[in-house]
């Protein structure tokens, strides 16, 4: 049973199967972070909504503590969070749980659309939800904010990577950081590779061992959030979410480092 | 209701399951060892050059000013490429590269900005759908090319396509053209007009001969042909090669040149300097001889590998959902500008032009589906022009994969005229590039568009074609109007330059256009609309730009331009400079708006 939990703990996503059971058995608390009007058209059966962007009007711990007291998550509630936008809202959502204190949340392996396509159980009825109390232990070591990464550049073993498109990153980015462009980081069906394959893929990168990992995308941390937990996924220890991203890093006019001497945006048919 | 319909039109439970190719390209195990060579490289265990090397075999090109970064060159053998194929590229240009693939002008999909240590990762994907990139750079047999319309075209003796695949099958990681002392190309077409033979290593026409009653396959070869710093025309080897004589032929012209070719010299290691150097009555005589020993000494009976059964063709079943009356709008010219009729009646063979090559990954998932429901043959062509044909396209369902194009952006029309120019990659990639040639092509395509000047029937014959320097990938030698990139200078300031060049052609008059004059890179727009306006003023009745040209080219022509010298005089206020106080824009060149410099890095020669 130890050992059980012990994997419980460690999961990062949550498979379409065990999700089934665990709705079947009431023993899950699922979110949905797509827009309002998506949710009320359908979800998964028994699944509360938190539109990402109503979590981002005021990401500041007391008021998350409350939205997630609302959605009826205690310290003891398992949760899985799922969207439509390959698990990246969902990742944002889930890291904010894990960051207030929250141990057991997930992902749902793939996407709502998947889900649907499958021919899986939908439901438009709204659960009535307990408000609950959750306690507040905020988890530093996850977060990475623009300070900690301008002191970072003195440490050796830190690893800042970027996760948004290879355009993008060749046009401006954050000195030091590498391209990890998030889709490099699905399967056609699943949100995250297999674990070996993801590992694979990593360490080709040099994206391995005990090393601080900081992750960071172009505003609000979704698309670097779904590359923290493909790290975590393959086991790495020590990642932090640069929560606030580039869209902040520039706002502050920090340094930005650019691909010179080529006209790389030419050769896209956009 | 609508939302009935649409469900019901939506299902493809209809829909036969989609053709697969025959042959499996891909070796699984060298994206293993690529990965594993990268990282000793990155250790410091291989040097420079031998690291070069072997990424080059393996089809991956260095990029602009940067070591961080590959393309990666995927061949399509005989340009055919399957829908699932172009569903994993696709999906590889957005994890791996810049969520756009370009389609070269030599049958190759290139995927550009790939970080080295994933290109392992590009290979894996490509083995699963059967693909690779293997000898498509490097000092090997390259991409072996077919015309996109052999197997349609009317005027072909035969389709040479399974001679093609075959050639390239047979040559792919044999050890006999692992170490060439350049690279080699063969490219198969169907008949003369379609072209492209005589300027290429070895060029392939089929033939037919009868002989006592008796037909045979055969073909007209051309070697030692080819495009570069200087180009040549190649020769024909004899009046007829018979098809069973095709690859003795093919491994003798490569020991020879094994043997004979500079391996010194980069700049002059390509065939066609051998067979310069040579004389062609001497290469000729050595590739015969040659041809009788291979012949007779080898120890098993060495033979292509010809896969002569058709593909088989089934139109696609579709639930008819809405009853069209009328066509969408621009449909009547797309029609006429982007679709051959085929020798199979009631068939066209439709081509998709791509702005310089581009493509972007959303647009290559939706092309694999209408190919599936469109393509008879249920798999498209990559063409000549950095373009994609789908063949087989039933002329009833013409209008219906007219208007899907459309709602992706590939309907542009022009596909076949000259308002679809070749572009290279230039300075969006290339290391040796001195102009943004790729983005020039563009730039052009959209004016002519919006001019409609692919609706002119005078100038559909003519060709356009950039390279951004001397290097020819952009093919600039066999246009009708072909531009190469170099820097001007006014005193301290440069400018984006190009060397104009006049009535090259592919076809079975190939010769290399001939120097005309320099036409900075923001003039050269206006300049061509200048040769066309001159061309309207002097044409004769059924004239074409590109005879026009072509009379001019040869001193044939008799009106008031007579001569590249004549045009050259006229073209003069095109190449005067403004003051830099006058016309900023002049001294940056197309998507850049900082001043213009030239800025080079070491070849690995680019194609």
């Amino acid at each position: 049973m130890c050992s059980l939990s012990q994997e419980k703990t460690l999961k990062n996503t949550t498979d379409i199967d065990s999700l089934r059971s665990q709705i079947r058995d009431n023993s899950i608390r699922v979110i949905d972070v797509r827009r309002e009007e998506d949710y009320k058209q359908n979800h998964i059966p028994t699944a509360v909504n938190l539109p990402l962007a109503n979590l981002l009007s005021d990401d500041s711990p007391d008021r998350v503590l409350k939205l997630f007291n609302s959605l009826g998550i205690d310290d003891e509630t398992s949760v899985v969070v799922y969207d439509d936008t390959f698990g990246a809202l969902a990742s944002r959502v889930a890291w904010t749980l894990e960051y207030i204190g929250h141990s057991d949340v997930s992902l749902l392996e793939t996407t709502y659309g998947k889900w649907k396509s499958l021919g899986l159980e939908n439901d438009t009825e709204i659960p009535e939800v307990q408000t609950k109390q959750h306690s507040l232990h905020l988890k530093p070591e996850i977060l990475a904010t623009s300070d900690y990464l301008e002191h970072s550049k003195e440490k050796k073993d830190v690893i800042l990577i970027d996760n948004r498109e290879r355009l993008n990153y060749l046009e401006q980015h954050i000195p030091g950081a590498i391209s990890l462009p998030y889709r490099t980081l699905a399967t056609n069906d699943k949100i995250l590779r297999p674990r070996e394959d993801m590992k694979r893929l990593l360490e080709n990168r040099g994206i391995s061992g005990d090393s601080e990992i900081i992750t960071y995308c172009g505003s609000v941390g979704t698309l670097s959030g779904l590359a923290y937990y493909a790290l975590k996924s393959v086991g790495l220890p020590n990642v932090k979410l640069y929560v606030r991203s580039f869209k902040e890093w520039k706002n502050l006019q920090k340094p930005i480092e650019k691909q010179e001497d080529a006209s790389y945006w030419d050769l896209s048919a956009e | 209701m609508i939302f009935l319909i649409l469900t019901v039109s939506d299902l493809k439970q209809s829909r036969p399951d989609s053709a697969k190719p025959n042959i499996n390209w891909a070796k699984i195990e060298e994206a293993e060892d690529f990965a594993k060579t990268v990282k000793l490289y990155r250790q410091g265990k291989y040097n420079d050059d031998s690291f070069r090397r072997y990424r080059l075999q393996h089809g991956a090109y260095g990029t602009r000013m940067t070591s961080d970064y590959a393309m990666v060159r995927i061949k399509l053998p005989a340009g055919e490429v399957y829908p699932h194929q172009l569903e994993k590229i696709a999906q590889l240009s957005e994890q791996f590269s810049i969520g756009s693939a370009h389609f070269s002008t030599r049958e190759n999909i290139q995927l550009h900005w790939v970080i080295l240590e994933d290109v392992s990762e590009i290979f894996r994907g490509l083995a699963e759908v059967g693909l690779t990139s293997r000898e498509a750079c490097g000092n090997s047999v390259r991409n072996v090319m077919c015309s996109p319309l052999s197997g349609v075209c009317s005027d072909e003796k035969f389709d040479s396509t399974p001679y093609a695949l075959a050639t390239a099958k047979f040559f792919l990681r044999n050890p006999m053209a692992q170490s060439l002392p350049r690279k080699f190309k063969f490219n198969f077409t169907c008949c003369e007009k379609h072209g492209m033979v005589r300027m290429v290593d070895v060029g392939l026409i089929p033939q037919i001969r009868e002989i006592d009653g008796v037909t045979q396959k055969g073909f007209k070869i051309f070697l030692g042909g080819g495009l570069g710093n200087r180009s040549f025309v190649g020769h024909q080897l004899e009046e007829f090669t018979a098809d069973e004589d095709l690859l003795y032929t093919s491994i003798a012209v490569l020991r020879i040149f094994d043997r004979l070719g500079d391996r010194k010299n980069l700049a002059r290691n390509r065939m066609r300097y051998l067979v310069n150097d040579m004389g062609w009555d001497k290469f000729q005589n050595l590739v015969l001889k040659e041809r009788a020993l291979v012949k007779a000494t080898q120890s098993v009976v060495t033979h292509l590998d010809i896969d002569d059964l058709p593909s088989e063709i089934k139109r696609p079943i579709r639930i008819t959902d809405e009853s069209r009356n009328s066509n969408p709008d621009g449909y009547a010219r797309w029609l006429k500008t982007n679709t051959v009729k085929q020798k199979q009646s009631g068939y066209h063979s439709v081509f998709i032009t791509l702005e310089a090559g581009d493509i972007t990954a959303n647009q290559l998932t939706v092309l694999a589906e209408i190919i599936k429901d469109f393509s008879s043959e249920g798999k498209a062509r990559a063409g000549f022009n950095q373009n994609i044909a789908l063949r087989y396209v039933h002329e009833d369902d013409l209008s219906k994969l007219y208007s899907q194009l459309l709602g992706i952006g590939l309907a542009k029309s022009g596909a076949l005229t000259m308002t679809a120019p070749v572009g290279c990659s230039g300075t969006t990639s290339c290391n040796l590039a001195l102009t943004n040639s790729h983005r020039l092509a563009k730039e052009i395509q959209r004016k002519f568009l919006e001019l409609k000047l692919d609706e002119d029937d005078d100038l559909s014959d003519s060709s356009i074609k950039i390279s951004g320097c001397p290097n020819s990938c952009g093919q600039h030698g066999i246009a009708t109007i072909g531009f190469f990139g170099g820097g001007g200078r006014v005193g301290k300031e440069m400018y984006p330059n190009y060397q104009m060049l006049l009535g090259g052609r592919s076809d079975g008059e190939t010769m290399l256009g001939l120097t005309c004059t320099r036409i900075p890179a923001k003039r050269v727009i206006s300049a061509i609309l200048k040769i066309i306006e001159l061309f309207k003023e002097h044409k004769k009745s059924n004239d074409t730009l590109k005879e026009w040209i072509h009379r001019i080219a040869n001193g044939k022509e008799d009106g008031d331009i007579k001569s590249i010298n004549d045009m050259r005089k006229i073209l003069e206020p095109f190449t005067i400079p403004p003051t830099k106080e006058d016309d900023p824009d002049f001294y940056s060149d197309y998507g850049s708006d900082t001043s213009y410099h030239t800025k080079t890095g070491k070849g690995e020669c680019a194609a």
